[in-house]
């Protein structure tokens, strides 16, 4: 697996595609900016928003239970996850229990965290993702790029040629009304023939028991709908403790994430229709670990919106798949080593922690602050390539002492004056695009010497 | 009143010019500078690669020489943000000033004495910006201010602009820029090419490390538009 320096330099390498997806993205956070400057409470919103996450995450278990309770007296099957193989487990089991061999999936970030496309795959299911990003990268055998525009990777060419490979339409056509005309003759048949339907969460209202699900296609509510199986996956952060709270998230969500006003389709499920089946699955899978990490834990405030990969300038210049994980983007960064901290090492270090992702987002999570604390944690549990713990320590101690600090830094610019080729070849990463600076013959103390004192 | 300048180890290497305006501004506007001649390193660079855990060492070197003043002033807003944010003793946390910050909201300066007549393009470095609120923020809902155009506009000839995206960061980082050396080079070229594109003749900013960075691309572009740190401008006279 390549690190996030290794796949972004990939990524770079084409500079045209490169500027049209952090312009594409780009484009995203200045409508976010236009949606969220209508509204003078805006910043009221994000701070409301917050201190109901606060809450919740202070009393998550209660309005579990609370939730669990309510949902069940609405007539639907709740089951608990504790991780992502008992997820699986779970949804195969009642696709089994009803001989399918087919189902529709609507957009859930959570399923794609516990690869639960792969592990159906290899039972034999055919899984078809329904939103429209999702099923251009299914059928490319590739993985969301972003979570809420999961294809934004792909330009109208690239769409075309795949469709013409697995959809068959005419070779070069990237109309872009004709391909999504094309995607949706493909997938009502696919609604039309699928028994199961598995939708992801947005918001769970513990006071009712319903659930709230969010798309601009309307593509949960069609499998939803003409299903006899719904199956509802939930990671357990998901929970809010009243309907009324949806007045405070559904606002910020739209505006945050696309910059709409409102998402097209917000849809409330509460209860299975005569004959239909409705199952909830609340999936923990390392959420409550997450949960008891002082640093960490407000991290479980995130909604998906997404607005802190657009903010991203990171991100938006080396592409949601050069985090190596289902959720990319900064809040990916600081989730991603909850999972695996040797494999995500790389992830909080991919950030200039400017601070913009903190800015946009809609709950207020301090992700900058919270990649600055994922770094100190992963460096003293020893997971620094060897070169760079020595590189830290020598320098430490060559700060730590004034002689030394004086002493070093004269014969290092002497060198750099005397020697150039030692600090401009190819072993320094700085001189590779850019130009060392020029060293002054006086240091500022030097100089300080010789006419102040 | 009486101020303790701070010179990051990297301006007192590379920049000493930055350290020098940053003195006499200081001096013209009335403060007694002292210069602590000890003075290395803040620890910041350590400490954002994931090391805080060893710059015991820096910070007690820091404290040696910074207690008993009011008043620390640096001319770079990331090193300031990491002593504010990191340093073990709260004194200092709460003495030390970027040093438009300080002239702005401590010496409250009206006017200055400062002729500069070139075309400048501002860049807003992120962690004096956002994180010393040093400048209002465009992903904000908040009344748009900057402490850093206030002081230019008080710079007779001096023309100032924003390039397109306002307050986007040049991708320097600290260690970042050689670590994931391709994106930050990506967006150092992408913002000289907005300041490219407003004319200007220098990158003007708070923060030299940035400056550094963006100075490193545009000579190796051979451009003509050159980097200050802001300090030199206040600093100019005719």
């Amino acid at each position: 697996m390549l690190s996030h320096a290794e796949a972004s330099e990939k990524f770079i390498a084409n500079q045209e595609r490169t500027d049209w997806h952090d312009d594409t993205l780009w484009f995203v956070r200045a409508k976010r900016d236009k949606a969220s400057k209508l509204l003078p409470e805006w910043e009221a919103l994000r701070n409301q928003a917050s201190q109901i996450k606060e809450h919740i995450l202070s009393n998550l278990p209660q309005y579990l239970l609370e939730f669990e309770a309510n949902a069940q007296a609405n007539g639907v099957q709740v089951h608990w996850a504790k991780d992502a193989h008992e997820h699986n487990e779970i949804v195969y089991s009642i696709i089994q229990k009803h001989g399918d061999k087919a189902l529709v999936k609507s957009k859930s970030m959570l399923t794609e965290e516990c690869h639960l496309n792969a592990y159906l795959e290899q039972k034999g299911i055919d899984v078809v993702d329904t939103d429209l990003g999702e099923r251009i990268v299914q059928f490319r055998k590739e993985v969301p790029s972003h979570i809420v525009l999961p294809a934004i990777h792909l330009k109208k060419e690239d769409v075309g040629e795949t469709f013409h490979q697995h959809l068959g339409t005419p070779k070069g056509n990237k109309d872009p009304q004709f391909l999504t005309e094309a995607a949706r003759i493909h997938l009502r048949e696919k609604f039309l023939g699928a028994k199961v339907a598995i939708t992801g969460v947005n918001f769970a209202v513990a006071e009712t028991g319903e659930f709230v699900v969010c798309t601009n296609e309307g593509n949960a509510d069609m499998g939803a709908h003409l299903s006899d199986v719904h199956i509802a996956c939930m990671g357990i952060e998901k929970i809010i403790p009243k309907r009324q709270d949806l007045g405070v998230f559904l606002r910020l969500l739209a505006r945050s994430a696309t910059g709409q006003l409102i998402t097209t389709y917000s849809s409330h499920f509460a209860k299975p229709r005569d004959g239909q089946e409705m199952h909830i699955v609340l999936v923990d899978n390392g959420r409550s670990r997450q949960l008891a990490r002082d640093e960490f834990r407000n991290s479980l405030k995130c909604i998906r919106c997404a607005a802190c990969f657009n903010t991203c300038p990171v991100y938006r210049r080396s592409g949601g798949h050069s985090y190596h994980q289902p959720v990319a983007g900064p809040i990916g960064s600081i989730l991603a080593p909850n999972f695996d901290k040797k494999a995500n090492v790389d992830l909080p270090f991919a950030s200039t922690l400017c601070g913009s992702c903190s800015n946009v987002c809609p709950v207020k999570i301090n992700i900058h602050e919270q990649l600055w604390f994922w770094r100190q944690d992963l460096m003293k549990e020893g997971l620094a390539p060897a070169g760079k713990v020595f590189g830290m320590k020598l320098m430490a101690w060559l700060m730590s002492s004034p002689a030394v600090f004086r002493m070093a830094g004269g014969i290092g610019r002497k060198v750099m004056n005397w020697f150039p080729f030692l600090v401009n070849n190819g072993m320094n990463p700085w001189y590779k695009q850019r130009e060392m600076p020029s060293p002054p013959k006086q240091s500022f103390q030097e100089w300080y010497k010789s006419n102040r004192s | 009143m009486r101020v303790a300048l701070f010179v990051p180890c990297y301006i007192d290497q590379f920049y000493p010019q930055v350290a020098i305006a940053s003195l006499e501004l200081l001096e013209k506007l009335g403060c007694e500078v002292i210069v602590p001649e000890n003075q290395t390193c803040c620890g910041q660079p350590m400490a954002n690669s994931g090391f805080a855990h060893i710059t015991g060492g820096c910070d007690t070197n820091f404290s040696t020489n910074f207690s008993g003043f009011d008043y620390i002033v640096g001319p770079s807003g990331s090193c300031v943000l990491h002593l504010k944010e990191h340093h073990p003793d709260s004194k200092i946390r709460s003495s030390v000033y970027e040093i438009c910050e300080f002239l702005v909201d401590v010496l409250k300066v009206k006017s200055l004495p400062s002729y500069f007549p070139h075309k400048v393009g501002l860049h807003q470095s992120c962690h004096g910006q956002r994180g010393l609120r040093i400048s209002s923020m465009t992903e904000l809902n908040e009344k748009p201010f900057s402490k850093l155009t206030y002081l230019l506009d008080l710079v007779k000839g001096c023309e100032w602009k924003y390039p397109e995206r306002q307050d986007e960061c040049c991708g320097f980082g600290g260690t970042f820029c050689v670590t994931e050396e391709a994106v930050s080079v990506k967006m150092g070229q992408d913002r000289i090419l907005e300041h490219q594109a407003n004319e200007v003749e220098y990158i003007v900013g708070a923060d030299t490390s940035c400056l550094m960075h963006m100075e490193g691309i545009l000579k190796r572009s051979a451009s003509n538009v050159g980097v200050k740190h802001i300090v030199e401008i206040l600093n100019a006279h005719a």
